[in-house]
């Protein structure tokens, strides 16, 4: 009688590239839940409209370079990408930035690249910054949060939130825009935190409202998935680290040349979504413990520099970016040492 | 407590240990047939010392060690040995081995044996031969020969004797019951070793997922100087270099062995071996293989004779043909499929594992690498594996090296965690065969070149030698030169003129001969003519050749003449040339005598010429004259243009040659060959006048 004839290992754990992904989308739910919570159903509208685009695009890059689409589309990457993406777009941008910046993600950043695996940049933060440089004033229209000023309407519905994306809202329905904390601070030259933080009806306990909510439960889907190991501390959390320690380093207790506090950093604009959601992309990161650590700290490192010095309020993407080009060059340096090592390779390449 | 130490990744697959762990280890009944591997162990193949035929009794030897890393075969029943030959071996290959097949007689007739009834009166190399006699090699795995491992090297001196009862693979469960049912002969055989090795500590480590086997243990240690040491479940704890990592942070230096630091490591079967064959005197003829999986109704551990066909083995657990996917010898992660259900239990079969299409389905295809890292998270050799997978998929094979690819175990924890179903460990063994491939094509390079640089060294003292003689002739022509010299200052002053005329008449007497000649063949129609002309030439180079003779041996004469006063005038003056002048004396001399026998020849020549010449040619003109009369009456002018035909062709032929040759006749030819055509064409202007008559 014929047996298979493979060889070892012949088990495998009940985890495939699916799985990781769906657990990423489950994590995020909590942080979409409290952004349409702040901002309106045009968050739901934005990810939903995304994945549409990008399942679009990647079944049609798949086929033009001939892969079995239906197998490779169960992958959900493309969804991740989307989802990932329309977090980041304001929620009552026009649907033709969601579209254009989707489009680009999955077509050039990911399969012109030579598709899931091989990208050398995060897809969605390459997306999200070709949007941030040709359409500026649609990416930084936020939405102002619920319950922030006495006469503020109440947040957008579904179909409202889909009749003003798509541009055949009644007249009077709009969606009601404001400057973030991030920006009121980046702007602000002559008040004292304090102050700034009286003066503008967005600030919260730590940070702006609704960013703080939001901020805290992407978190808490981070936790979920470092629980159930689809990614390793190491890169999110010292990205965190060096996020508090530049903002401890350059706080100065709130003067008007203040950067903000560390919390205010921690609970603002992006930084948990992209601790947890971004910097972890494992594609565009680096591999191994040590690099991890390394790439992380330079993200968070970035991603203050950026904002306090830099030209725009959030620099997730930026910050990103940058520090997926060093990706292979740390890898390359930084090698585990292998069992029965004096040293870690790379070291004797070194001296070497 | 001792202090156990984490080793780096690590998995957990499911255990699936419990199913066969229900019923105490079972003897399995002797099977028809015995089917013996020569090599069962790490080295050279053991050496069959039976024939065809041959009755063997239960413990005889029946093949014997060869080399020092090698362990003798034993018959494991009594029967007749009914094969020695191939036959499909366990081995990831699917290859076949040498085999000895014994036909079992049921009887089961001990040889005789007898052991030892106190080991510690014997010392280190008695035990190791015996333990090396009893066939010992290591049960675990790699099947290595136990005594070769317990010799040790005398520089390195063994501290730490560790047992190796982890078996984290799944499913295995042989030393988990070993443990359970027969400490005392594991204690036993781990006091042994320690009366060999003399370590300073004893530990045998236990995965805390046999709390069985831990209390068991523990209670046949209790009063011995031996420790156990449990440590939380992890796959693979129970690699030799992960244990010792475990108990006592210590790490095996790449390339290295165990022993570099100290540690030996035995497993439990072989400690109980080992006793068996101290205490007992029996050689390992059988051993404990767990027998699992979803295609057998009744998993559980067997105690099996070595050679006992796998078949035989599953059928005794109840084994459902229909059920079974593959069938692994080993565990899931690093046992190895079989081809065929015939192969033979041999020292290292720990595990038959035959599992339903539902319990180890087959991998899914393929995805791309996500870089997750999860498989740098599961390493336990602290390996990068998605660089592995992509410098394997490259053939980078510089960077495979300087990645360490050579330290990977193949545990397989990476495949097993990769979520894009990847058989990483494949890609590594494909990756490693390349890099011996090219190592042992880097060395043949290597081994070629050094040959050829061996050739040109030898060819270059070759040339040196030979110039070197060159050197030595060139001096000692140079010193004849110099007598030479010598001897022609003497002759000087007559002969030259006389010689060189000598030479100008004899060339032109010679170029004249020539053109005679050539103008006979140019004008070679005619062969009287020819004939004719030859033998007159011949005539005229013969006395030539006399006349020249002549000549020089008269010059000769006078030379000699001269040299001789000179030397008479020089022994009267004592002149220290004497010894020059006589060797002038004697080479003119010489000369002479060469000239005269020379004369001689050409003159007996042209004699014979001369009397000889007439009567020949006089033959050669009658012969050709007939021959032309007889052409002129015979030939019709037809036959004459025929003839003319093939004279033409023939002459071409010779042009061409010739030609071809850049031959100097090549004008006479040419001249031939007109004269021909010349002829032809009148001769057939003839016949065409005559037809037209």
């Amino acid at each position: 009688m014929a047996f298979l004839r493979i060889t070892s290992p012949h088990t495998h754990a009940p985890t495939d590239t699916a799985t990781v992904m769906r657990l990423v989308l489950i994590a995020a739910v909590p942080g979409v839940l409290a952004l349409t919570y702040f901002f309106g159903a045009g968050v739901l509208v934005n990810i939903i409209w995304a994945s549409i685009v990008a399942v679009i695009c990647e079944a049609l890059m798949l086929k033009a370079r001939g892969y079995k689409v239906s197998f490779f589309l169960k992958d959900y990457s493309a969804i991740v990408t989307a989802t990932l993406l329309a977090i980041a777009i304001p929620p009552y941008a026009p649907y033709w930035v969601v579209l254009v910046g989707t489009a680009f993600s999955i077509i050039i950043g990911k399969h012109l690249y030579g598709g899931l695996g091989n990208n050398p940049f995060n897809p969605a933060m390459i997306g999200y910054v070709v949007l941030l440089i040709s359409f500026p004033i649609q990416m930084t229209s936020w939405a102002a949060p619920v319950n922030t000023l006495p006469d503020q309407p109440a947040t957008l519905g579904i179909f409202d939130a889909i009749a003003v994306i798509f541009g055949f809202a009644a007249d009077g329905v709009d969606a009601f825009t404001m400057a973030t904390p991030l920006d009121i601070l980046k702007q602000n030259s002559s008040l004292l935190v304090s102050d700034v933080w009286a003066a503008n009806p967005q600030f919260g306990r730590w940070a702006g409202i609704g960013w703080e909510s939001a901020n805290f439960w992407f978190a808490i889907g981070g936790c979920y998935l470092l629980y159930r190991k689809v990614f390793t501390w190491h890169a999110p959390i010292t990205m965190l680290i060096a996020l508090v320690f530049w903002s401890a380093l350059f706080y100065d207790g709130g003067s008007s040349a203040s950067g903000g506090s560390p919390m205010f950093h921690l609970f603002s604009g992006a930084t948990m979504f992209g601790a947890f959601f971004i910097v972890t992309d494992p594609v565009t990161s680096s591999t191994s413990n040590r690099g991890k650590i390394i790439y992380g700290a330079m993200i968070g490192t970035l991603l203050y520099v950026i904002r306090v010095w830099g030209n725009y309020p959030d620099a997730i993407a930026f910050a990103v970016l940058l520090a997926n080009f060093t990706a292979p060059l740390i890898d390359y340096y930084v090698q585990p040492r292998t069992y029965g090592h004096a040293k870690s390779s790379s070291k004797n390449k070194d001296q070497s | 407590m001792r202090k156990v130490f984490n080793i780096p990744g690590g998995i957990h697959p499911p255990e699936n240990k419990h199913q066969s762990t229900g019923t105490p280890i079972a003897m399995a009944p002797i099977a028809d047939t015995l089917i013996i591997p020569l090599s069962q162990h790490i080295g050279a193949p053991a050496k069959p010392i039976v024939e065809i035929g041959d009755k063997v009794l239960k413990g005889q030897m029946i093949a014997a060690a060869t080399g020092f890393v090698s362990v003798p075969v034993h018959a494991p029943s009594s029967g007749t040995v009914s094969a020695i030959g191939l036959h499909p071996i366990p081995h990831a290959s699917g290859m076949s081995g040498r085999c000895i097949s014994i036909t079992t007689d049921g009887a089961d007739e001990w040889i005789e044996h007898k052991g030892v009834s106190d080991y510690t009166q014997l010392d280190k190399a008695q035990l190791l031969d015996i333990i090396r006699n009893a066939g010992i090699a290591g049960m675990g795995g790699a099947g290595f020969p136990a005594a070769v491992k317990l010799a040790g090297q005398p520089n390195k001196p063994i501290r730490t004797l560790i047992i190796n009862g982890t078996e984290c693979e799944p499913y295995i469960t042989a030393d988990d019951m070993l443990m359970r049912e027969r400490s005392e002969q594991i204690v036993k055989g781990i006091k042994i070793l320690a009366h060999i090795i003399e370590p300073e500590e004893i530990l045998i480590g236990i995965e805390d997922n046999k709390p069985e086997a831990l209390a068991i243990m523990r209670q046949a240690v209790t009063g011995e100087k031996m420790e156990i040491v449990q440590f939380p479940t992890k796959y693979p704890s129970g690699g030799e270099k992960q244990l010792i990592q475990i108990l006592t942070n210590k790490e095996v230096p790449k390339g290295g062995l165990p022993a570099d630091i100290g540690i030996v490591l035995q497993n439990p079967g072989t400690a109980a071996a080992i006793y068996q064959a101290v205490v007992d005197g029996k050689p390992l003829i059988s051993r404990i293989t767990t027998v699992t999986g979803e295609a057998c109704e009744n998993q559980q551990n067997f105690e099996v004779l070595i050679g006992t066909p796998m078949s035989h083995l599953l059928n005794l657990a109840g084994f459902k043909t229909a059920e079974v996917n593959r069938l692994i010898m080993g565990g899931p992660m690093m046992g190895f499929a079989l081809q065929d259900y015939e192969v033979p239990i041999v020292k290292t079969t720990n595990c038959i594992l035959a599992p339903s299409q539902e319990e180890l389905p087959e991998a899914d295809q393929e995805q791309a690498c996500i870089r997750c890292g999860m498989c740098v998270q599961a390493c336990p050799a602290s390996l990068l594996p998605q660089q592995l997978y992509w410098f394997s998929k490259g053939k980078e094979l510089e960077k495979l090296k300087s990645h360490n690819l050579a330290d990977c175990i193949e545990c397989g924890c990476c495949s097993y965690v990769c979520p894009s179903n990847i058989p990483l460990v494949q890609y590594y063994r494909s990756s490693k065969a390349a890099i011996r491939e090219h190592e042992a094509d880097q060395q043949r390079a290597e081994h070629s070149k050094a040959r050829f640089e061996a050739r040109e060294q030898r060819l270059i003292q070759e040339q040196e030698a030979k110039e070197a003689k060159r050197k030595a002739r060139a001096e000692a022509a140079q010193k004849a030169k110099a007598a030479k010299l010598a001897t022609a200052e003497l002759a000087q002053n007559e002969d030259t003129p006389t010689n060189k005329d000598d030479i100008i008449q004899a060339a032109i007497a010679r170029s004249a001969a020539k053109k005679a000649a050539a103008k006979n063949d140019s004008a070679s129609d005619d062969p009287v003519q020819a004939a004719i002309e030859r033998a007159k030439a011949k005539r005229v180079g013969g006395t030539v050749e006399a006349e020249r003779a002549e000549q020089k041996v008269e010059k000769l004469e006078k030379k000699l003449a001269t040299a001789e006063t000179k030397f008479a005038q020089a022994k009267d003056a004592g002149s220290d040339k004497l010894a020059a002048f006589q060797a002038g004396i004697d080479k003119i001399n010489q000369q002479l005598a060469d000239a005269k026998s020379q004369l001689s020849e050409p003159q007996a020549k042209a004699a014979t010429v001369e009397n000889n010449a007439d009567g020949d040619a006089s033959d050669a003109i009658a012969r050709a004259q007939a021959k032309r009369a007889a052409g002129k009456v015979a030939d019709t002018p037809e036959q004459q243009i025929e003839k003319l035909k093939n004279r033409l062709h023939k002459a071409r032929e010779k042009l061409a040659l010739a030609e071809a040759d850049n031959n100097d006749k090549i004008d006479a030819f040419l001249s031939s060959v007109a004269t021909l055509e010349q002829k032809l064409a009148s001769a057939e202007k003839a016949l065409g006048e005559s037809a037209e008559n």
